[in-house]
């Protein structure tokens, strides 16, 4: 697991990257935290940087747009999935569990990754 | 309509087949293509594609712009390999340049345009960059060790090319004719600004000088023609010429020494095609504001369009003028515009810049956020610069937005302008 930032440091609305590699972006929508890759799977952009709504991003550069929830997109030009992340809360601190590649391939990630709450 | 013939299957004939089989068209679809390739994106060219960097765009399989699952499901007829040569005097029939036609009841006109060239006969080592071919020729002639590089045009095409080829580890010089790059879509203050990073990059850049012509020498005497790998990559026209390009003159007398020349001055719409139909072209295919020709069964949308006056060549409005254009072509008649705001970026030396917005000549430029000063990350690290944010007004209101950097904040001020525009043609 790695630690993020504290709760309190990432505001409804707000995003932060994780310059691991892959890079990941982690989020909080309206309470709710998730994380998935930050590089759109269209071209070479960071989605942490994108446009927040609901639980949509959308991709700075050509405005593709995915589903936090499922790494799906949710229109073009992205036609692949981003992989999503587990994201826990402890001792007030954020922490992302990374996908291992091998259950995390094609199908928009781990599916079933708990979210965490930030409520 | 049972028929409807997009001819150019690119980014912009694409997205139109897709918006017909959006918008319920179930009838006989035809996509005509002059290249062999299926549809692919052309941005990643002239970055990713040549140097091998980014996220894999190097591979091919990567600029495809569409997988087999969603061609299979467009259910169109594609000709590719296959040049519109002339369009009937009623807009319904196209004529391919091996004597086939095509009828149909409706056209989708987006054959793009061409990369403008140099006069004179060809040499080799001398390339456009426009399509897959050329940029495969042109990356096989980078990676056949150092090469002197001159690079005709400081536009995006131009600068783009020349940090791939400085990053590839070439000697790299840029001669641009203005007295500064980008001056006509970036202002005086911005062009200057964003000029430096050639600088920055390790490119000279010579501006305000034009090109005289090109040298070239007898191929054994030709520059790199000592490799054979080079040979290889050169077109078969040039070969058949058996000249290389040795210099570049520029029109003060100087002789720039040069390996590889890349020619980035622009491009030409493909209209020649269309020489005896009813259709009006000038700069382009004229159409109202929702890409609808004279003929209301004929649309043109990308590159070759000139809506409501304007014609483009951003990508965002290749992707954004299918809809309206498909919509009237479905309705017979002009029912929704496609005037969406002008975007367009480009990634160079390592930094990323973004444009929005209508900027016109005496528009005043403010710095919002960061500085000029903080360009420039290290390109080789991945790292970028902290960059800066600026936007154009007139008469107190915003009009344009620039970005080098600064995805997070010009997304916002972009989003406030197409709102802002959306509210204008909608009348409010």
């Amino acid at each position: 697991m790695i630690p993020v930032c504290r709760l309190e440091d990432l505001p409804a609305g707000d995003s932060v990257r994780l310059d691991i590699t892959p890079p990941v972006a982690v989020f909080n929508a309206d309470g709710e935290l998730y994380a998935i890759d930050d590089t759109c799977s269209h071209q070479d952009a960071s989605l942490s940087e994108g446009w927040l709504e609901g639980c949509l991003i959308e991709c700075p550069l050509h405005a593709a747009s995915f589903d936090l929830r499922t790494g799906k997109p949710a229109c073009l030009p992205a036609r692949r999935p981003v992989r999503t992340h587990q994201v826990y809360v402890e001792d007030g601190v954020i922490h992302v569990l990374v996908a291992s590649d091998a259950g995390a391939t094609g199908d928009g990630g781990t599916g079933a990754a708990e979210k965490g709450s930030a409520a | 309509m049972r028929t409807v013939i997009v001819v150019g299957a690119s980014l912009a004939g694409l997205y139109a087949a897709r918006e017909l089989r959006a918008q319920g068209f179930d009838g006989r679809l035809v996509v005509i293509g002059a290249e062999p390739h299926a549809p692919y994106d052309r941005p990643p060219l002239s970055k990713g594609f040549l140097t091998g960097s980014g996220s894999g765009t190097a591979d091919e399989s990567h600029i495809a712009l569409a997988d087999a699952e969603e061609t299979a499901e467009l259910a169109a007829e594609w000709l590719l390999g296959a040049r519109a040569r002339s369009l009937d005097v009623r807009g319904r029939t196209v004529v391919l340049d091996d004597g086939r036609t095509v009828a149909g009841d409706g056209l989708v006109i987006a054959t793009g345009a061409s990369a403008r060239r140099l006069p004179g006969p060809p040499l080799a080592g001398v390339h456009t960059l426009r399509t897959l071919d050329d940029a495969r020729a042109l990356r096989a002639e980078l990676t056949c060790g150092p090469r002197r590089v001159v690079v005709i045009g400081g536009g995006f095409i131009g600068a783009e090319t020349a940090s791939s080829c400085v990053a590839l580890g070439h000697d790299v010089t840029v001669v641009e004719a203005a007295p500064l790059p980008l001056v006509a879509q970036l202002g005086p203050e911005m062009a200057s600004v964003c000029a430096g990073l050639h600088a920055r990059g390790g490119v000279r850049l010579l501006t305000g000088v034009g090109v005289a012509g090109l040298r070239g020498a007898e191929g054994a005497e030709g520059a790199g023609a000592s490799d054979p790998g080079a040979a290889g990559a050169r077109t078969s026209e040039a070969v058949r010429a058996g000249r290389s390009v040795t210099a570049v003159e520029l029109t003060d007398g100087r002789l720039l020494p040069a390996d590889v020349v890349v020619v980035g001055i622009g491009a030409t719409p493909n209209t020649a095609w269309l020489a005896g139909s009813p259709l009006a072209v000038d700069d382009g295919v004229l159409c109202d504001d929702g890409c609808v020709t004279a003929l209301p069964q004929v649309v043109a949308v990308g590159d070759v369009a000139r809506v409501g006056g304007v014609r483009a060549e951003h990508w965002t409005s290749a992707t954004e003028q299918p809809r309206a254009a498909v919509r009237n072509l479905l309705a017979g008649h002009t029912v929704d515009t496609a005037h969406a705001l002008p975007y367009f970026w480009s990634d160079q030396y390592g930094s990323r810049i973004q444009f929005a917005g209508r900027r016109s000549d005496g528009d005043s430029v403010r710095i919002v956020e960061g500085s000029p000063d903080g360009l420039g990350g290290d390109p080789s690290a991945g790292v970028r610069g902290e960059g800066f944010l600026a936007v154009y007004e007139r008469a107190g209101r915003t009009t344009a937005v620039l970005a080098v950097d600064r995805a997070r904040p010009f997304m916002k001020v972009r989003r406030g302008l197409a709102a802002e525009r959306a509210a204008e043609l909608a009348g409010v």
